[in-house]
């Protein structure tokens, strides 16, 4: 390991605080990271010496503060190496990206009988605005059955595609469940083979794998700011130009348009065009900050090290007598996060447990309900690892659920 | 003190009150889908009073324990007494402290009584914005 992890913690006040005497444990980053110093200075000199909208006065603050919301678009787009920023579109985070897709290009360009392909494993916010479509317009869903492992029938996959009728397919790149990242390049290739655009949701992907969208050749890429060490508030959607310049508005009013009139109204070009009204400024050059900090670390480093956090959770986990780990068996497979059940434990009992003594996990269905279904249980109990996390973190918490499994379980 | 004080734990693990009825006059089932948590309740009533309960269910400590305290109050409680039942004389009943994180599995076991009760007049059943009205989150422990 290269990057300096103390020197990392040092940079997080939050791991700084205690919860009840007990020094704060943070494993739910799935859900959201923490903030490193330089995320927190960057929001607060915003507001303090630059604060002003974008795109519309003339003064010097307005300047600045239009040069500092378009510079952290390039530097998203430099993140994600997509050569012309104009293809990076903020919103509010991962889910409304995926909205935009849903409203915007797959309402306008599909028909009813169209195919939308969707994996088992995914988020609610990558099911959802489907079933909606599948609703106003008559879209029809397919899903790519997962086995417990998180491994995608990429057979049926093929299958699917080939009935030609599928005009989409939308995938998480790592479940936020099951801590397995999906075969990309495969699906991307075997989608554009059969005239399927694809759509990635990277919400977990992006903390745990560089991503290249022009590489990949990815049609659609959305993500969360506030699960790469972001603010909350901030998310992107990249599209690329052919699609986004065929889409429609997703909302319209100020800073949208070129012109209105009492009849009608032109659009702004990219990437204003999706920008309706004053966008979340101080959120986004935080974000432009956070990536900027992360890019100051070794990137591949910081993945290789986040992977053996979890790869050590993942063999300290089965040592727990009654414990079943979710996702691949390979703990080389294994990114992000770990989820388990643990017989006669219920999830929120545990979770309110090790929360008292600062370890912080998450408990329940984490927005997957169909997955849990395939898992057969309601709730599941998960680990997630950020940068900042250490080895002796995950063993006091491995130590803290055998505590609380002891006191729950029925003697 | 500790929600999971030792009456809680003790309720967990050997409740009170569970099977079935063999003809009830009304049975009912209420579950938290976010946590899949579940209760069925077995009610017979005569002359406006709960004669017997029997229930069962899933779930974490606290809503089972919950139902199991709930049922050693419920026998021989007039109907229009354990309508009124609320929120308050739950927490009390439980006698820990319940956060906000915590409050729908406590009152699981109410609303699915309330829900019970309805059911057995013939009203509609209410939802859990109803049966959470005015919870106030007592302090942290």
């Amino acid at each position: 390991m290269m990057t300096d992890i103390k020197g990392v913690r040092r940079q997080f006040p939050i791991l700084e605080e205690r919860i009840d005497g007990h020094p704060l444990i943070y494993l739910d980053n799935a859900a959201t990271t923490q903030k490193p110093s330089c995320v927190l200075e960057t929001l607060r000199t915003f507001y303090s010496e630059q604060n002003a909208n974008i795109n519309r006065s003339m003064h010097a603050l307005a300047e600045a503060a239009t040069n500092a919301y378009e510079n952290a678009r390039t530097i998203v787009a430099g993140f994600i190496a997509c050569d012309d920023p104009r293809n990076v579109i903020f919103t509010r985070n991962a889910t409304e990206s995926i909205n935009i897709i849903a409203r915007s290009w797959a309402a306008s360009t599909l028909k009813s009988g169209d195919v939308i392909a969707l994996t088992t494993m995914e988020h609610h916010s990558n099911i959802v605005p489907w079933l909606q479509l599948k609703e106003s317009h008559g879209i029809r869903l397919e899903w790519i059955p997962v086995n417990e492992e998180g491994e995608i029938d990429l057979r049926m996959l093929k299958k699917i595609l080939q009935t030609g009728r599928v005009k989409l397919v939308s995938m998480s790149g790592l479940s936020n469940v099951l801590g397995c990242m999906t075969p990309l390049e495969q699906c991307m290739s075997l989608a554009h083979e059969h005239g399927a655009r694809i759509s990635i949701d990277g919400a977990q992907l992006l903390a745990h794998k560089d991503v290249n969208v022009s590489a990949l050749n990815a049609d659609f890429l959305a993500f969360s700011g506030h699960k790469l060490y972001g603010p909350t508030g901030i998310g992107v959607l990249y599209g690329k130009t052919e699609l986004l310049e065929q889409m429609t508005p997703f909302l319209g009013g100020g800073d949208m348009i070129r012109s209105v009139t009492q009849d009608s109204f032109t659009c702004a070009e990219l990437p204003r065009k999706f920008e309706a009204g004053t966008p979340a400024i101080a959120d986004a050059i935080a974000l432009g900050e956070a990536l900027l900090w992360l890019q100051t670390l070794d990137l591949n480093d910081v993945h290789r090290y986040t992977q053996s956090l979890i790869v050590h959770a993942h063999h300290a986990l089965l040592k727990i007598p009654g414990l079943t780990l979710f996702g691949p068996e390979n703990p080389s497979k294994r990114y992000g996060c770990a989820s388990f059940e643990i017989e006669g434990v219920h999830p929120h009992d545990l979770t309110d447990i090790l929360g008292r003594e600062g370890i912080c996990l998450r408990a329940g269905h984490h927005c997957t309900q169909p997955l849990h279904k395939i898992l057969r249980v309601p709730a599941t109990t998960r680990l997630s690892v950020g940068i900042y996390n250490t080895k002796q973190e995950i063993d006091v918490c491995i130590a803290a659920i055998g505590r609380a499994v002891d006191r729950l379980r029925k003697q | 003190m500790d929600l999971y004080a030792e009456n809680i734990l003790d309720h967990y693990h050997h409740p009170r009150g569970t099977g079935t009825l063999r003809s009830p006059a009304v049975r009912h089932r209420e579950e938290n889908v976010s946590c899949g948590d579940e209760l069925t309740i077995d009610l017979t009533i005569a002359g406006g009073k709960i004669k017997q309960i029997a229930w069962r269910g899933t779930g974490c400590a606290i809503s089972q324990a919950s139902m199991s305290m709930l049922s050693e109050e419920l026998a021989g409680m007039t109907v229009e007494k354990a309508e009124q039942l609320d929120q308050k004389n739950m927490i009390e009943l439980l006698h820990v402290p319940v956060g906000a994180r915590r409050m729908k599995c406590a009152l699981l076991s109410l609303h699915t009584l309330k829900n019970a009760l309805r059911t057995y007049a013939g009203r509609p059943v209410q939802d859990w914005n109803a049966t959470m009205r005015n919870v106030k989150n007592s302090s942290r422990d």
